[in-house]
This record gives structure tokens, sequence and C-alpha cells, in this order.
């Protein structure tokens, strides 16, 4: 077979599957924005205690309600607080909130949806009913049950927010899991004689990732988005702790005279989802083996 | 077809009996004596035992269980509110109508405005429409929905004085909430319009009707269209999920007096009944709908019309 | 190529290209090709050397985004189908020429019955009324061998080889002087497939219907066609009728195809493979496009594109080496 064009170093040369995604996300221009953004805020929630200019619970009631200027960049809320210094803290708040309720959603409803997708039959039965019953609440509204019942404080929200999307992720988790089971891959690895744990780490895994992928990094946004939705009417953070919502919230009463209360705590929810969007969009693209369009 | 529906109708029950019991078991975790809540701080302890019997709150859990679905069965009765201390099925029968009302329009208008947009998208691809199209589609996932309320309330209230920023009586008062909860439903339909039809555009089968000689018109508006809104149906099933949990955000920057604004505030005033009833509520309401897509969904599509015959 | 003008469809030098971001595919390169009325012709070639190409050129189907036809022209009883608008191709599609494509399972619209779709080509080309179109469209059903009764069905309720008959009845539904069939019985099974032959073969002779048959399987050619095509890499390297092409066959490429054919007379040991492997279509070899897997290639070969020459009347090759060889016997 010396004629063959495909030689070993070609094959070498190939990038790795991490690269690869990379590359091809690195295509698009709003997925790359999204990444960026979301680094910033990282960077932001990190470094906040360095990079805010004032502690984000200093009130200073000579300075209230004060518009952007050289002192308070983004101008001060209704008890002259630096609103600046109150969006980068909120940015921890928003970030801990996304990653830890999607982290309880993906460990509760993957183990679930693997479960149920594994070994089928009366468990997978009894989970899934389970899943329809949380289903049939809308999740926002699930969300705020929750959070009225367990009560008001940061963990709360984490919680409630995090249960209200586990079905999501026990029905993604299962539908992945079973449609690899039955794939002929898996039949020829058995065929083969590789063990089971093999054909789970070698192939179920790997091969679930990709929806996993995606739907982890809207349900941030999601997330976030139910967190701040919460905390706008009352549930969850509670002051002085600064959380997007809650500062919209906030300054909601006074915005016919001071509407940059509003403005800015907005803005920072909504780009802050635009940028996980971007990112969840491109990183599906670009997880997709078909490589479509 | 009508033994499916039957089936799941039937199996609706045991799914909303399901949801009387997490929230049931929700409210029963729920830190604080709800007779304290009420009757205020200074109760005497005989009003606080009194108000616990005639409540039943010191029987055993399954038992209380057991009774709220007998009484919310048999008759009717998903307990008092104890805020207003009228039946709670009467006050949600009172917000409901705005609240659908609401939800109805914002429906309507993301598929007034979602549909034809998605379909545009799809087939004029990669052009100027295409990308503004989805760039607004994308700003009306990632803006939350109290944020736009406000921003449209600044805008159309304050600065421009053209409509009303609360109630719900008018025609006018009825427009800014029904757009603002519609922005989200607006950006999915046509999210979704767009990539079911850009799939297909691309299916085999609308290359025969090329072949045959038809006219693109037909092609597109006739066979693709047809095929690709299947899926979008559901989506639109979905959507109104949504827009009850948006509703009670909605409602509450406009001060709209519907469900939303009722569960907001019986909440805050832990009225268990009211909180209860009002999830069950929604519940029902949304799974309702749910199955009404799914049979419009079989009807619809014949390859699962026959699964069900 | 022959100077008979009675020709129905006579390709000229047509060269279609995908021009994608990954480079520019070289689908079709200068093919020359004829058909008279009534005849079939088959063309033969491997998976991706342009016939679907070709054949989409002809109905003017390709998705012109990526396609461009660079040059050529392709004319269909005298007229050049290159300059016609759309308005008088959508006349032609399905009313002359009509094409069958070869997934039957994906080829029908899911959620309209089969009556109605063969009626749609009907009610485009056909004066009358809706009820005319259903019976016709009752009649065509007919002749492939399915009920009318069963025309109210969808096409999820029908299994892949009586799919394909759908789509053969709503292909001659209009009476087309050429039929362009696409590897119509490639995804079928071989009992299927012998069926769906069969009809097609009656439905040609009963119609008179002049027929390109697409496929990559000798045996169909040597029973359906009256002409072959040998396709490489987007040219045609050998053509004439189908016992010159078997029995006298000068192409190494077609040598090489038939050469690959198991024997079920002789004993091999080995199966005969072409050496090497198809072009990258965007990065095809100069001269001409065969010659890295040539047993026969010279110097010339990589130099200069070869020609057609006719070696016998009606039988033309593409190989300078081959040609000559054959004059010095």
């Amino acid at each position: 077979m010396a004629e063959l064009n495909v030689t070993e170093t070609q094959l070498r040369k190939q990038r790795g599957p991490f690269a690869e995604v990379m590359h091809r996300l690195s295509k698009s221009p709003l997925a790359m924005f999204g990444l960026g953004f979301i680094f910033l805020l990282v960077f932001c929630a990190v470094f906040a205690n360095w990079l805010a200019p004032y502690p984000f619970a200093k009130q200073n009631l000579l300075h209230m309600f004060e518009l952007p200027s050289a002192k308070y960049w983004l101008g001060t809320d209704e008890f002259g607080r630096d609103i600046l210094s109150r969006l980068i803290f909120g940015a921890r708040v928003s970030l801990q909130v996304g990653f830890i309720a999607v982290g309880i959603s993906l460990i509760v409803g993957g183990l679930l949806g693997a479960f149920a997708g594994f070994y089928g039959g009366t468990l997978d039965n009894m989970i899934m009913r389970v899943m329809d019953v949380l289903l049939a609440i809308p999740q926002t509204l699930l969300a705020i049950a929750i959070a009225a019942a367990l009560g008001p404080g940061l963990y709360n929200l984490m919680i409630a927010v995090g249960i209200s999307a586990v079905p999501n992720y026990a029905r993604i988790v299962r539908g992945s899991v079973l449609s690899i089971r039955g794939m002929e891959y898996v039949e020829a690895a058995r065929a083969v004689g590789s063990s089971d744990l093999r054909i789970i780490l070698r192939h179920i895994i790997p091969n679930s990732m990709a929806p996993i992928i995606v739907q982890s990094t809207l349900g941030v946004a999601s997330a976030i988005l139910n967190a701040a939705g919460l905390s706008f009417i009352g549930l969850g953070i509670q002051p002085p702790n600064p959380e997007w919502g809650a500062m919209l919230s906030g300054g909601r009463q006074y915005i016919r005279d001071f509407p940059h209360l509003t403005l800015y705590p907005g803005l920072a929810i909504m780009l802050t989802i635009l940028a996980l969007n971007f990112l969840g969009d491109g990183l599906r693209d670009a997880l997709d083996p078909k490589l479509k369009r | 077809m009508l033994r499916y529906i039957f089936r799941r109708v039937l199996f609706l029950i045991p799914v909303l009996v399901g949801v009387a019991f997490c929230v049931f078991l929700l409210l029963y975790l729920t830190p604080g004596d709800p007779a304290k809540m009420v009757l205020g701080d200074l109760a005497t302890e005989q009003a606080i035992q009194e108000f616990r019997e005639k409540e039943g709150l010191n029987d055993p859990f399954w038992i209380r269980f057991g009774k709220y679905v007998y009484k919310a069965v048999v008759k009717g009765d998903i307990g008092r509110s104890y805020s207003s201390k009228t039946p709670v099925m009467k006050e949600l029968m009172a917000a409901f109508p705005a609240t659908i009302k609401l939800s109805g329009f914002a429906m309507i208008i993301a598929v007034i405005i979602g549909l034809p947009c998605g379909i545009i998208s799809a087939i004029k691809q990669y052009s100027v429409f295409d990308t503004i199209t989805m760039i607004f589609a994308m700003i009306g996932l990632s803006m939350p929905v109290f944020w736009l309320g406000l921003l449209m309330i600044l805008l159309f209230s304050v600065k421009l004085r053209w409509l009303p920023s609360s109630g719900f009586d008018t025609f006018k008062a009825m427009i800014l909430p029904s757009f603002a909860l519609s922005a989200q439903a607006i950006s999915m339909v046509t999210r979704m319009t767009r990539s079911s039809m850009l799939e297909v555009i691309r299916a085999d089968y609308i290359r025969t009707v090329r072949a045959k000689g038809q006219t693109e018109r037909v092609v597109i508006w006739g066979h693709a269209l047809h095929n690709a809104l299947i899926p979008v149906m559901t989506i639109v099933g979905l959507q109104f999920g949504h827009l009850l949990s948006g509703a009670m955000l909605t409602e509450s920057i406009f001060a709209v007096p519907g469900l939303g604004r009722l569960m907001v505030t019986s909440i805050m005033a832990r009225d268990y009944p009211m909180v209860q009833g009002a999830v069950l509520f929604v519940a029902t309401a949304f799974s309702v709908v749910n199955l009404l897509v799914d049979i419009l969904y079989a009807y619809v599509d014949p390859r699962i019309k026959a699964q069900y015959k | 190529m022959s100077e008979n003008k009675n020709l129905l469809l006579e390709i000229k030098d047509l060269t279609i290209h995908y021009v994608t971001e990954s480079g520019r595919v070289h689908a079709v390169e200068g093919l020359n090709l004829e058909l008279a009325p009534g005849e079939t012709l088959g063309f033969v070639g491997e998976t991706g050397a342009g016939k679907t190409t070709t054949a989409l050129g002809i109905m003017r189907l390709l998705p012109m985004p990526p396609a461009k036809i660079i040059s050529g022209d392709i004319l269909f009883e005298g007229e050049s189908l290159l300059s016609k608008n759309e308005s008088q191709m959508r006349a032609i599609r399905g009313g002359k020429i009509a094409m069958i494509f070869q997934d039957p399972m994906t080829s029908l619209d899911p959620v309209v019955p089969v009556i109605e779709q063969i009626a749609e080509m009907v009610e485009l080309h056909q004066k009358g009324t809706k009820a005319d179109a259903l019976k016709r469209a009752g009649d065509m059903l007919e002749l492939v061998g399915i009920p009318r009764e069963r025309g109210v069905a969808y096409p999820h309720q029908f299994s892949g080889g009586m799919k394909q008959r759908v789509v053969i009845a709503i292909a001659l539904a209009c009476d087309p002087t050429l039929l362009i069939a696409d590897e119509p019985t490639t995804a079928l099974d071989v009992t299927i497939q012998a069926q769906v032959l069969e009809l097609m073969h009656e439905l040609k002779e009963k119609f008179k219907t002049a027929m390109i048959m697409i496929t990559h399987d000798l045996g169909i050619v040597a029973e359906m066609c009256d002409k072959v095509a040998i396709m490489y890499a987007g040219r045609v390297v050998e053509y004439g009728t189908t016992a010159m092409i078997y029995n006298h066959r000068l192409h190494p490429y077609t040598e090489g195809l038939f050469n690959s054919l198991p024997d079920l007379e002789s004993e091999q040991e080995e199966l005969k493979v072409i050496h090497g492997l198809m072009p990258d279509p965007t990065n095809l070899p100069s001269g001409c496009c065969f010659h890295p897997r040539c047993p026969y290639a010279t110097e010339d070969c990589s130099k200069s594109a070869p020609a057609m020459a006719e070696v016998a009347p009606g039988h033309f090759v593409a190989c300078p080496v081959r040609v000559a060889e054959l004059k010095n016997n």
C-alpha cells in the first residue's frame, strides 16, 4: 500500500480534538467576542477587590444619585454607592451563581439522566416521571417557588436556580447516553471485547460531551438571568450585596429622574447573557462534526 | 387518535398530583409558622393554636396532602388565602384573565413578527436582512424582560408620554407590557423558524419539487414552509411556559393585576394556600397547552399521526 | 464528435466549477456528450467524478453561489439550455427533461400524499382541472405497479422500492423526451433493484424516452444502455456503444474498471485494483488527470490534457498513448 498518500507525519500534524474545536471556534467573531467578554468578567470577579475604585457597600449620603463623572465613572445610586464598583463585585456574584447553579444542575441532572439512560427499565421510568412533574412547572416559576421556600441568601439562590434546571440536563444526558448506547461503534467495541468501563470512558462520555457543553454554556446564561429575576422580586441576594438584578430593583423607583441606576446594571446583564449566547452558539457549530453550512 | 388523546389526558392527572405534592412539600419545609405570619407577632398562643387546628396544620404531612387533593378534585376547593380570607380559586379566577390576555397577546405578537422574519432570513441567508434580524434576535434573547420593561417605560411613558406605564384596562395600557413580554418569544420563534427552514430548504424532496419545474414561490411557501413549521409549532407551545413565567416579572413592572403579581405578593406575605394554588394553576395551564400542541402536532405531521392511529 | 444533426442532447465543452472557501473544485472539465432521441446513455464513473454535477447542470438545478458554469453549452432539441431564462427552464423541467434522484427515502415530500405529488407534476405541465391531474396521477401509479387506491397514503408508508416507483411515476407523468436517472437503484436491495430496472426498461421502451443512466454499476450499464460514457475527474475519457466499450475498451481507466470486476470463471487470489486514489478535485494532476495511476503513462501524459480521438466510428478515447498503440498494431 505504498501508493497511499496519507503518511504518518500527516496524521500527526492533525490537531487534537480540543485544539480542533478551538480552531473552529476562532472562525466566528461573535463567539470570540463572547469568550473574550467572559474572560473579562472572570477577571473582574477574581480581582474585584483591586479593580473596583470603591467598596461596594460604602454609602456616601452626600453624593446620592450622582451622574457619571470622573470621580464616579458610572455615577452613584440611591445610597451614594459607586455603581461601577457594585457592577464589578456584581460580576463575581453573577458568575458564582451562574457556574455553581449549572454545576448543581449538571451533577444532579446529569447523574439522574445517565442512570436513567444506561440502566433503562423501571429506573428510567421512575426518574423521567419525576422529571415530567418538574417540567410541568415553567422553570423560572419553579426557581421562584424553591427560592421562596428556602429563603433569601446567595446559597439558597444557587440551589433554587440549580434545581429548577435539573430536568433539562437529565433529559439531555439521558438522550445522549441512549443514542450512543445504540450506536454501532459501541456494538463494535463490545464485539472486540472492550469492557463496560472502557466503553463508557472512550466512547460514551466523549460523544455525549457536545450537547452537554452547549447546554451548559447557555445554561449559565439562563441561570444568571433567573438569578437576576429572582433578586429583582426580592428573593435571593439580600442588600447590601451587589447583584445586578437587585440593583435594577433598587433603582426602579427613581427611573424618571435617575435612569442611570437601572441602565447600567441592565446593560451588564444583557451583555453577559449576549456573550454567553454567542459563545454557546459558536460552540454548537464548532462541536458539530457535520460542519453545517 | 382519540385513544392517544385520552391516554395523554389521563397521564396529566398523576403529573398534576405530583406538582401539588412538590409544592406542598416545598411549603412544608419552609421555615416559619404560617399561623404567626397571618395573625401577627402579637397573637396569643391560644389564637395561634386555634388557627393551627382550624387549618389542619397539626396533622401529619400525608393527611394534610390527602385532604388537599381530595378537596381540590371533589370540590374544586384549593384552600383559602391567609391574607384576604377569600377562597384561593376565586382569587385565581379573578387574576387569571389579565395574565392570559398578556401572555396571549405576547404570543400573537411573537408569531406575527417572528414567523415571517425567520422565513425571510432563511430564504435570504447571509443577506443584510438576515444579519440584522439575527442580531436583533440575539439581543431580544439576552435582554432581561424586567429591564426591557423598564426601558420601554422610560422611553414611551416618561420621555415620550405616548403610553401609560401601568394598568391593563385600556388598549393603550396593554401595549407596553405585551411587547416587553414578547421580546424573548419573538427572538426564539425567529431563530427556530429560520433554522427549521434552512434545514428543510436543503432537503432532497425540495430538490425533487424544483425538478418538477415548480415555481420558487410554491417551493418555498408551499412545500418548504409546510414541513418547516411542524417543529416550530412545538417551540411555540413551549414558549407559552416561558411567557407565563415572564408574565410574573412583567406584571410586577407594569402593575398588571394578574396571576404573576398575585403570586409575588403572596410569596412575600407567606400566603401558602395562595402560592400553592397559583403554582398548581400555572402548571395545569402549561400542561394543557403542551398537550394541545402535542395533539396538534400529531394531527399536522402525517408521520406522527400514523403512529397513533 | 459525430455529425448526426438529429441529436436530442448535445453537451459541448462544458466546464463547471464549485468555488468554495477551501478551494476551487473542478467538478466538470471540457465535457462533451451526445444523445439521440430514444437512446439510453450510461454515464459511468466513481463517486465524485462529476456525473451528478453534469446532470444538475443540464437541469440548471445547480446551487449557483458555489457552482459556476464557466464555459461550454448544453443544447437540447437544438436550443441552448444555458441561455434560457428561469421561466422557460421551469417549463422544460418535468415537461421535457425529467430527473430522478438517488435516495428514494428522502426524495418525496413527507407531508403530501403520493398521488398529489404526481398530480403536481401533471398540473404544472398539462392543461386541465385538478381532477384530470389526479386521474392521470392514478394512471401513472397503476403504470408503475402500485394500486391506485394507495395513492392517498404518505411516503413513509411505502417501502424503498415502492417509493422509487412513485418517483419514476412523477418523472414520467408528463411524457418527457429525456429522463436523467441519477443512480436510481443504488440505495435499494439487489432484488428490488432488478424490479425497478425492469420497470424503467419497460417504460423506456413504451414511451421511447431517451435516458441518461448515471451509475457506477457496470452490470446495469450492460443491461440497459445503448451507449456508454466513462467519466473520470470531471472529464469523459471514453465513449462509444456498449458493445465497443465492453469488448474493445481502450482507455486505461476503463480497463482498470472492468478488471476490478471479480470474474466468476477464472481463479483469482487477489482483487485487481487501480493503484492510487482519486485525485483531489481542488488540485488535479497536470495534463491527463489519470496519469499518476496509469500503467501506460509517458512523460507527455503529464504535460498536456489529451483530446478525444475517434478510433472507430462512434468510439472515442482520450488517451493518445493507447490510440497510438492501436494504430501501430
